[in-house]
């Protein structure tokens, strides 16, 4: 096992522990820049990965971190694509300016939710912000002068400053430095007064209020900058798909967006960034398999015989292309996750970083969790 | 010097009287506890001081300010600190984190400089963490400073609370039951740490107590409460003699 000396104590403000970390990061980041080239098929994917991830972190911020399970960002996605759309290329913005409007818009909308928020906790937040969601939704259908409505709008690819980033690649690095800029400020609210006092609020409201956290204004805030966030992400999401409609923005999506945050690991930015690699390349993976499966399932059986093996392909082949299994899926992922692995992805990964680091004298108990029934809750 | 009065502070639950017309003050520099049989009203006065609860009736001053005009987040910058019968730590956090926590009152930052973490924000946290870490040299948490709250014995989560407290840097701090749930040994350190927080820190304590060694051993004077009504004030030994006490405690 290493142990860190500490000598100061601007090295625990630090973004990385130490200089082994900080070398990961640079490879992966190495790893990032040369990935075009390796895989250009699959560039598109993966900058929906990292819109995804900036979904992720922004709902982490709220969810993860405050404790406010919002079931309708989703809307907030919407908000941000519609208004920057809008700004664009009805208006005619400069698009950097749009982005920073459309985020300033999501924010407002944050705010607007997170006020009659500061009075529901649990399971009545997620209920009121999934009606928000309805709501937001309704509204896109219906104002069509600003959304053409049903008829949805086609996007533009963006032009920042005069430069055309219309290639697949050049849209992979925007994106890609969207979401390093959201991480950065994010890890920089998080280590700062305000990223502690969002945590009090989500472990005990009565103590974060009496050591003097204004709950309502770090509540509101952890609104308005998660949907600020969201509002970003929005605006890539809109070139990334290319077309928007007021259905791409339903109850399903703010669902998955849950699954991210959850499948991750509550409460880190790296279980957010995880959960959004998975719900962003799972249907790429099912369309593979979709494609692939049958033929392997078919080979294998084919060894026992002919007949079996052209049956079983046919069975696989219906029962990989039956509608609705990607949902189904999910669900099944997202319940099995919560039986038996509660933190997430980022958990798991922890727990076997503990074990190979502290090899051969792992304990189990070291994340097993009590469950006191002493708290304060009845207070409220 | 009269540094919290209470005057005549009652408060109902519904129909429950919980706190019928009591009056107190508590001078700075001393350890005033507050004993009584369960549901006497101790932690209620406690709750109505940290403004969780609004009194019924009755005036609450502390330095001669209208308590009753100051929304509860701003308690802990008035200078006023407490800990929970049950404790209210930040479960998922480390204790450092917790500890800074409590420097919250004094946390008035810009939200633009933390977002970039401007070179002033760094600073600031930097001063945040040497008042956590004299805390923490006070009260020796030095092995804990890394761990979660959750993966600590109830002891040590019994003192990072108080700690938590002191990092606000309180001028009286409100100790609900700080014996409570500790072994022989622990409540010893913990009437230790209490009589140095109130000479060497020269904090006011306000304690609400069951056990009666540590009351008789830290506290200048005591208030023993029944039924939401005031027996008596004095000293320990007065209070431990006085027929009305002894009769609420062991019946007629």
């Amino acid at each position: 096992m290493r142990f860190l000396l500490k000598t100061s104590y601007e090295q625990d403000l630090r973004l990385f522990r130490d200089a082994v970390q900080r070398n990961w990061y640079i490879a992966l980041g190495l790893a990032l820049l040369v990935l075009p080239a390796l895989v250009p098929t699959y560039l598109v994917d993966i900058s929906l990965v990292f819109i995804y991830g900036l979904c992720g972190v922004s709902l982490m911020v709220l969810a993860g971190y405050t404790g406010l399970v919002s079931l309708g960002h989703a809307a907030f996605l919407g908000i941000g694509a519609y208004a920057h759309v809008y700004f664009v290329q009805d208006l005619g913005l400069p698009w950097v300016i749009s982005v920073a409007l459309a985020a300033a818009v999501t924010a407002g909308a944050g705010v607007l939710v997170g006020l009659p928020a500061l009075r529901m906790t649990g399971v009545y937040l997620s209920i009121a912000t999934l009606a928000f969601a309805l709501i937001i939704q309704e509204v896109l259908t219906r104002w069509e002068r600003v959304t053409h409505g049903l008829k949805g709008r086609p996007v533009d690819k963006p032009v920042i400053f005069g430069v055309s980033l219309a290639h697949d690649a050049a849209f992979y690095f925007l994106c890609l430095a969207a979401l390093i800029g959201g991480l950065w400020l994010t890890a920089n609210l998080l280590r700062a007064p305000t990223g502690r006092a969002w945590v009090a609020i989500r472990d005990s409201e009565i103590a974060a209020q009496s050591m003097g956290v204004n709950r309502a204004r770090y509540k509101t805030l952890a609104f308005a900058y998660s949907a600020a966030l969201m509002g970003v992400a929005g605006a890539l999401f809109a070139h990334k798909v290319g077309f928007l409609a007021p259905d791409i923005f339903s109850v399903l999506l703010s669902i998955q967006f849950l699954l991210m945050v959850v499948v991750g690991g509550l409460g880190s930015l790296h279980g957010a960034l995880f959960g959004a690699a998975f719900v962003a390349l799972l249907p790429v993976l099912i369309s593979e398999a979709r494609d692939r499966v049958p033929a392997w399932a078919g080979q294998v059986v084919a060894l026992a015989g002919k007949d079996a093996g052209a049956a079983a392909f046919l069975g696989v082949d219906r029962f990989v292309k039956q509608p609705g299994l990607e949902p189904g899926l999910f669900g099944l992922i997202l319940v099995l996750f919560i039986l038996f692995e509660p933190l997430g992805v980022y958990g798991r990964w922890r727990k076997v970083q503990l074990y190979f680091s502290t090899f051969p004298l792992y304990k189990r108990a070291t994340f097993r969790r009590q469950k006191t029934y002493m708290r304060s809750e009845r207070l409220r | 010097m009269t540094l919290l009065e209470a005057e005549q502070l009652s408060m109902n639950f519904g129909g429950i009287r919980a706190l019928d017309g009591v009056s107190f003050e508590v001078n700075s520099g001393e350890v005033f506890t507050i004993i009584g049989p369960n549901g006497a009203g101790k932690t209620t006065i406690f709750n109505l001081i940290s403004r969780i609860y609004e009194p019924t009736r009755g005036r609450l001053a502390f330095c001669g300010r209208d308590l009753l005009r100051v929304p509860a987040h701003d308690i802990a910058a008035l200078g006023i600190a407490r800990t929970f019968q049950n404790i209210e730590l930040f479960e998922h956090a480390s204790v450092l984190q917790n500890l800074l926590l409590g420097r919250h009152a004094h946390a008035r930052g810009r939200f633009v400089e933390e977002l970039l973490f401007l070179p002033r924000a760094r600073a600031r946290e930097v001063a945040h963490r040497e008042a956590v870490e004299r805390v923490i040299d006070f009260l020796d948490l030095q092995a804990h400073r890394d761990s979660l709250v959750v993966n600590l014995p109830y002891g040590v989560r019994k003192v990072v609370e108080m700690g938590r407290a002191l990092c606000t840097e309180p001028r009286l701090l409100l100790l609900d039951e700080p014996s409570s749930g500790l072994s022989v040994e622990e409540t010893e350190d913990m009437a230790f740490w209490i009589q140095d927080i109130r000479t060497v820190l020269g904090i006011t304590v306000l304690m609400v107590e069951h056990d009666m060694s540590l009351v008789s051993a830290v506290s200048d004077r005591v208030l023993a409460l029944d039924y939401g009504r005031v027996l008596t004030v004095g000293t320990t030994r007065e209070v431990q003699a006085h027929p009305d006490v002894v009769k609420a405690y062991l019946g007629a």
